[in-house]
């Protein structure tokens, strides 16, 4: 692979995906409808909550293909630098691959300019990159992240939601995405309020990741048995931190202590063992 | 059709050369020395923004000497290759020995076949995992490529420097010894060189993935010593400072993305984040 070298006023810049096409790697155009290769890895629910020192950021771990459980350990939460994080849903292969692309693109403009990119330019860059896999999305390979960070120049945490047509959606208080969103998003809407504690705010993706397994069949809920637990971190000032195992078992443990103890009794009376 | 005037090839590669090495000769020099955990590159620019020494990788380095523009568009093309091949392969498969002879290449085709060579001379600096993997490539104006174990020395007066280079190094040296050594032989005996003109960056072995950082004015000057180099007593307090401590974790982001002026005490180094799988494997095989 020869060096690439441009002439001033013919030079791709920061853009890495516009020098992998002029040097001739970008991916080649597809025609076609997904469907027609079976079903493929699917990646589901994540969510993100502001608290008080930033962000915390979650996802579980389950990746389906048409009813299949196609892998139980996927880390669908990714540190894409130092200060900001996606968590990834939809087709597996694309959206890995978007993470992987993006992860290098904040990189390259960092070495190349010698400055990094704002968080709001980080959160634009990932929007043009999902607009440009529309037409992987229409013809079913869809890929929806969220990007969540903290803002070094206004020293706050901020998460925005796509769509996958790019459209970009900075929220306040919480983001999900993926098929159980629905039930993790109510979860996080019902135990949200100003100024959550880094506990608090962990306790309740745990209890919205929780609840979007408890409903949804492509989302994974902890797995004691495996030691799979879903991937937590945390992103504020000190950068990317990922919650410890042995700190989500503990808080599992507490969840389903608590939805356990209503649950023992019937309408009547009778105990349930 | 015109006939040029005969010029024998002798005097068409000298008048270049010279030329070249004027260019190079008129900005101020650059070296680079191993120390313990990794390699230190120290310059003499009192420019806070205009950078000679950079990143291409997570374990290499670029540094340059000469004209801006000219060396600015090869570490540029350096990024963008080690990028490329970072991405289309894996990381551990980006190395400095080629991106060297990629280098040579191009300043060699530009020296022989265009009207003006470029002058230039770069460093090409790999840290390993191990000491023994540490690699330095320096690479003249014509395409010449030095490969140097200990201690490189660029720019102009550059037998001077390595001269007193050599008679100051030793294997082993910690950080501060390390850059105390280098900007002793940029300076010379009668020029003390200020912390504020200096320019100096390392390449951390075992600081995460990314092993580049920059050492802040104040860090230098500490280093240094409120007595110069000669003091030997402050050049050991500062050398027992942690250094991963307190120079900007090794995460994703550099160190140049400070926006605040006080973040750079509190911030908690990353252990080895993604990329960095603890592999012990050199990228240094020539084979």
């Amino acid at each position: 692979m020869a060096m690439p070298v441009f002439r001033p006023g013919d030079d791709p810049g920061t853009n890495f995906a516009d020098l992998m096409r002029r040097v001739g790697t970008g991916e080649p155009a597809i025609a076609g409808h997904a469907d027609a290769l079976g079903p493929l890895p699917h990646a589901t629910t994540c969510i993100a909550v502001r608290f008080v020192d930033g962000v915390v950021i979650a996802g579980d771990r389950r990746a389906t293909a048409g009813n299949l459980i196609s892998h139980r350990a996927m880390e669908k939460v990714v540190e894409t630098d130092r200060h900001s994080a996606v968590a990834i849903a939809g087709a597996a292969g694309p959206a890995m691959e978007m993470v992987r692309l993006f992860q290098l693109q904040l990189e390259h403009y960092e070495k190349v300019e010698g400055t990094a990119l704002s968080l709001e330019g980080k959160a634009n860059q990932l929007s043009m990159m999902i607009r440009g896999n529309l037409q992987s999305a229409l013809m079913g390979l869809g890929v929806v992240p969220i990007f969540a960070g903290w803002d070094r120049r206004r020293a706050m945490g901020r998460l925005w939601a796509y769509d996958i047509t790019g459209g970009r959606y900075e929220e306040r208080e919480y983001v999900a995405t993926g098929s159980g969103s629905l039930h993790a998003g109510t979860a996080v809407k019902m135990g949200y309020r100003e100024g959550l504690d880094r506990g608090d705010a962990i306790d309740l993706v745990c209890r919205g990741l929780w609840e979007a397994a408890d409903a949804d069949s492509a989302t994974g809920g902890p797995d004691a048995l495996r030691g799979i637990y879903p991937i937590v971190a945390t992103i504020t000032v000190d950068g990317f931190t990922r919650v410890d195992d042995a700190e989500l078992a503990e808080r599992y443990t507490a969840i389903s202590d608590l939805v356990r103890a209503p649950q023992t009794a019937t309408p009547d009376g009778a105990t349930i063992s | 059709m015109n006939m040029p005037f005969y010029v024998a090839p002798e005097q068409v590669m000298k008048d270049r050369a010279d030329y070249a090495r004027k260019g190079i000769a008129r900005g101020r020099a650059l070296v680079a020395v191993r120390y313990a955990d990794g390699i230190a590159i120290v310059s003499e620019n009192s420019s806070e923004t205009l950078r000679k020494v950079a990143e291409i990788y997570d374990r290499i380095a670029f540094a340059g000497v000469g004209k801006y523009n000219e060396f600015d568009q090869l570490r540029v093309a350096g990024v963008r290759a080690a990028d490329l091949k970072g991405f289309q392969y894996s990381r551990d498969d980006v190395d400095a020995r080629s991106l060297a002879n990629q280098y040579a290449q191009i300043l060699g085709q530009i020296f022989t076949h265009e009207m003006k060579p470029m002058e230039v001379e770069i460093l090409v600096a790999e840290v390993g995992h191990e000491s023994a993997g540490d690699q330095m490539f320096h690479i003249l104006y014509d395409g010449t490529v030095f490969d140097h174990r200990d201690y490189t020395v660029l720019g102009g007066d550059a037998d001077a420097i390595g001269t007193r280079l050599a008679e100051s190094f030793t294997p082993e040296l910690d950080l501060a010894a390390a850059v105390q050594a280098g900007t002793a032989a940029l300076g010379g005996d009668e020029r003390q060189i200020p912390a504020r003109d200096l320019e100096v960056a390392v390449l951390a072995r075992g600081n995460g993935r990314r092993c580049f950082h920059r050492l802040a004015d104040d860090q230098v000057a500490e280093m240094l010593g409120g007595d110069g180099p000669s003091d030997d007593g402050a050049a050991e307090g500062a050398a027992r400072r942690p250094v991963p401590a307190d120079t900007p974790p090794a995460g994703h982001t550099n160190p140049d993305e400070t926006l605040t002026t006080d973040d750079a005490d509190s911030e908690l180094a990353p252990g080895g984040s993604s990329g960095s799988d603890g592999t012990t494997a050199t990228t240094a095989d020539d084979g």
